[in-house]
C-alpha cells in the first residue's frame, strides 16, 4: 500500500475477556504490521500513562504516534484508515447502526468479570441473567444477521464477531469456574453455532489462548483480585 | 432515490430524545414525531425497540434504529449535509471517544448521583465532578464548540448536560453539588451551546425534566417501564 506507518499496540492478556485480543485478531486480519507492547497491568509504564491518561487502560494503539484508546473504537479506526478488505464493518449504514447497536449491547449486557468474581446467591442471579442476555443475543442473531454466515460479519469475522468474540471463545472457562453451562447448543443454536466457527477461524485460534491457558488465567484473575480486596479491607 | 419516511419515537421527558431532535433539524430532514407513554407501549413501539423498550428510536423506511449514539452516527452517514462526526478517522476516534467518556461518567454520573444518597451519593458527586475536571480540561482547545463554528456530534452528546446539572442541584438536597464556576471553559461552552436557537428552543422544559427526576429519584430502580434511555 505504500503506507510507511508504525503501529504499536499495548495490550495484556490480564482477564479474561481481553479487548486487546479484539485488536491484535483485526490487525492480523487486515495483515497490518505492528509492534505489541506487553503491559504489566500493576506496573504501567510511562508510555501507557502518557497514550491514555484519561483510563490508564489497555488496550492503545498508537498509530504514528497518535494514540486511540477503547477497543470498539480502534477497530472502527483501523476499518477506516485501512480501508481495503476483509472490511471489518458491512458498509450499509443501516447495517452498521445494527452491528453497534449489538456491540453496546454486549459491553453492558454480556461482561463476565462480575459472574467469575461472584459466589452463591450473587453467582446464581448472574448465571441467570448472563444466559437469559445469551438468549436476547440469539434472537437478535437470528432477527438481525440471517443473512450473515458463518459470522456475523459474512465470510470473515468482523467488529461484531471480534467485541463478541474475546468473551464467547473463553466461555468453557468460564463456565468451569462458575459450574455452570451458560451457551447451551439446544438453546442457543444459532450463536454455539456461531461460537465453533470463530473458535476454528485459523487467525483467531492462534491468537486466543488454548482452553488450559485460558482456564489458569481466568483462575489466576480471580485469586489476585480475591488478594487484593481482601488486602483492601 | 425515493424519500424514505422517518419517523422519531420519543417522550417529552426524555433529554436523551432531544439529542436526536437537534440534529435530525440541524440537517433539515423532515419527521413525524410520535409521543410513546412509556407507562402503556405501544405495539410499534414494542416492536422497533424489543430489546431495551427505551426511547429514542428512530425508524427510517420501516427500519428501526436504538439508542441515541448510534442513531446519531446513522443520522450522519444517511444525510452527509452539516456533517456531526469529523471526516477523518483519527479526529473520528478521538470525539468517540469523549462522546463513551461522558456517556458512562457525566450521564450515568449524574444518573447514579439522583438514585443515591448520604454517602454514595457524594462519592457520585465526587467522580462526576473528576470527569467535569477533565471535559473542562478538553474544552480548553475548543474556539466556540467541539465541531467548530457550528455544533456537531460531541456538543449533541454533552448537550444534555446543560440544563440537566442545574435541575440536579435543584432537585437534591445539598445545594451547589457542581459548582460550574470552577469549570470555566464547560461553562463557556454551555452559554454558547444555551443561546443556539436550534438547542434553546428544543430542551425539554425545566419542570419537565425537574419531574422527570423527581419521578427517578421516587421510582429507581426496579420499575422497568418508566425508565427512559
Amino acid at each position: 500500500m505504500g503506507d510507511v506507518s508504525e503501529v504499536k499496540l499495548f495490550g495484556t492478556w490480564s482477564g479474561s475477556p481481553s479487548p486487546t485480543k479484539r485488536v491484535e485478531i483485526a490487525l492480523k486480519l487486515k495483515g497490518i504490521p505492528y509492534e505489541f507492547i506487553q503491559e504489566d497491568l500493576g506496573n504501567k509504564s510511562e508510555s501507557l500513562l502518557q497514550y491514555n491518561p484519561v483510563h490508564k487502560k489497555v488496550p492503545v494503539l498508537v498509530h504514528n504516534g497518535k494514540p486511540i484508546a477503547e477497543s470498539a473504537i480502534i477497530l472502527e479506526y483501523i476499518d477506516e484508515h485501512w480501508k481495503y478488505a476483509p472490511k471489518l464493518l458491512p458498509e450499509d449504514p443501516y447495517e452498521r447502526a445494527m452491528v453497534r447497536f449489538w456491540a453496546n449491547f454486549i459491553d453492558e449486557k454480556l461482561r463476565s468479570r462480575a459472574l467469575v468474581m461472584s459466589e452463591g446467591e450473587e453467582k446464581a442471579k448472574l448465571i441467570k441473567e448472563y444466559i437469559e442476555n445469551i438468549c436476547v443475543l440469539e434472537e437478535g442473531i437470528k432477527r438481525d444477521f440471517s443473512g450473515k454466515s458463518p459470522f456475523l460479519n459474512g465470510e470473515s469475522p468482523g467488529y461484531l464477531d471480534l467485541v463478541l468474540g474475546s468473551s464467547a471463545c473463553s466461555h468453557r472457562a468460564i463456565e468451569e469456574i462458575v459450574g455452570a453451562k451458560l451457551i447451551m447448543p439446544e438453546i442457543h443454536p444459532l450463536f454455539f453455532a456461531w461460537v465453533t466457527a470463530m473458535k476454528n477461524h485459523p487467525v483467531v485460534k492462534e491468537t486466543l489462548p488454548p482452553h488450559e491457558g485460558l482456564l489458569n488465567h481466568v483462575l489466576k484473575y480471580k485469586q489476585r483480585t480475591l488478594e487484593l480486596l481482601n488486602t483492601k479491607a | 432515490m425515493e424519500k424514505q419516511e422517518v419517523k422519531l419515537l420519543g417522550s417529552s421527558i426524555s433529554p436523551f430524545v432531544r439529542r436526536i431532535e437537534w440534529a435530525l433539524k440541524l440537517k433539515g430532514i423532515e419527521y413525524e414525531y410520535s409521543e410513546e407513554n412509556l407507562q402503556n407501549k405501544s405495539d410499534l413501539f414494542l416492536e422497533s425497540n424489543p430489546v431495551y423498550k427505551k426511547v429514542p428510536v428512530l425508524i427510517h423506511g420501516g427500519k428501526p434504529i436504538c439508542e441515541s449514539l448510534v442513531i446519531l452516527e446513522y443520522i450522519d452517514e444517511i444525510w452527509p449535509q452539516n456533517r456531526l462526526l469529523p471526516e477523518d478517522p483519527y479526529e473520528k476516534a478521538i470525539v468517540r471517544f469523549w462522546a463513551n467518556y461522558a456517556e458512562d461518567k457525566l450521564m450515568q454520573g449524574i444518573r447514579n448521583v439522583l438514585m443515591s444518597e448520604g454517602e454514595e451519593q457524594a462519592k457520585g458527586v465526587k467522580q462526576v465532578t473528576a470527569a467535569l475536571h477533565i471535559i473542562d480540561a478538553e474544552m480548553k482547545s475548543i474556539t466556540k464548540f467541539f465541531g467548530g463554528e457550528t455544533i456537531g456530534y460531541l456538543d449533541i452528546v454533552l448537550g444534555l448536560t446543560v440544563l440537566w446539572l442545574e435541575v440536579v442541584d435543584e432537585v437534591s438536597s445539598e445545594s451547589k453539588m457542581f459548582d460550574l464556576q470552577s469549570f470555566p471553559s464547560y461553562s463557556k461552552w454551555m452559554e454558547a451551546v444555551k443561546d443556539l436557537p436550534l438547542i434553546k428552543d428544543n430542551l425539554p422544559a425545566k419542570d419537565i425534566l425537574y419531574r422527570e427526576e423527581q419521578i427517578t429519584l421516587t421510582v429507581v430502580p426496579s420499575i422497568d417501564n418508566t425508565k427512559v434511555e
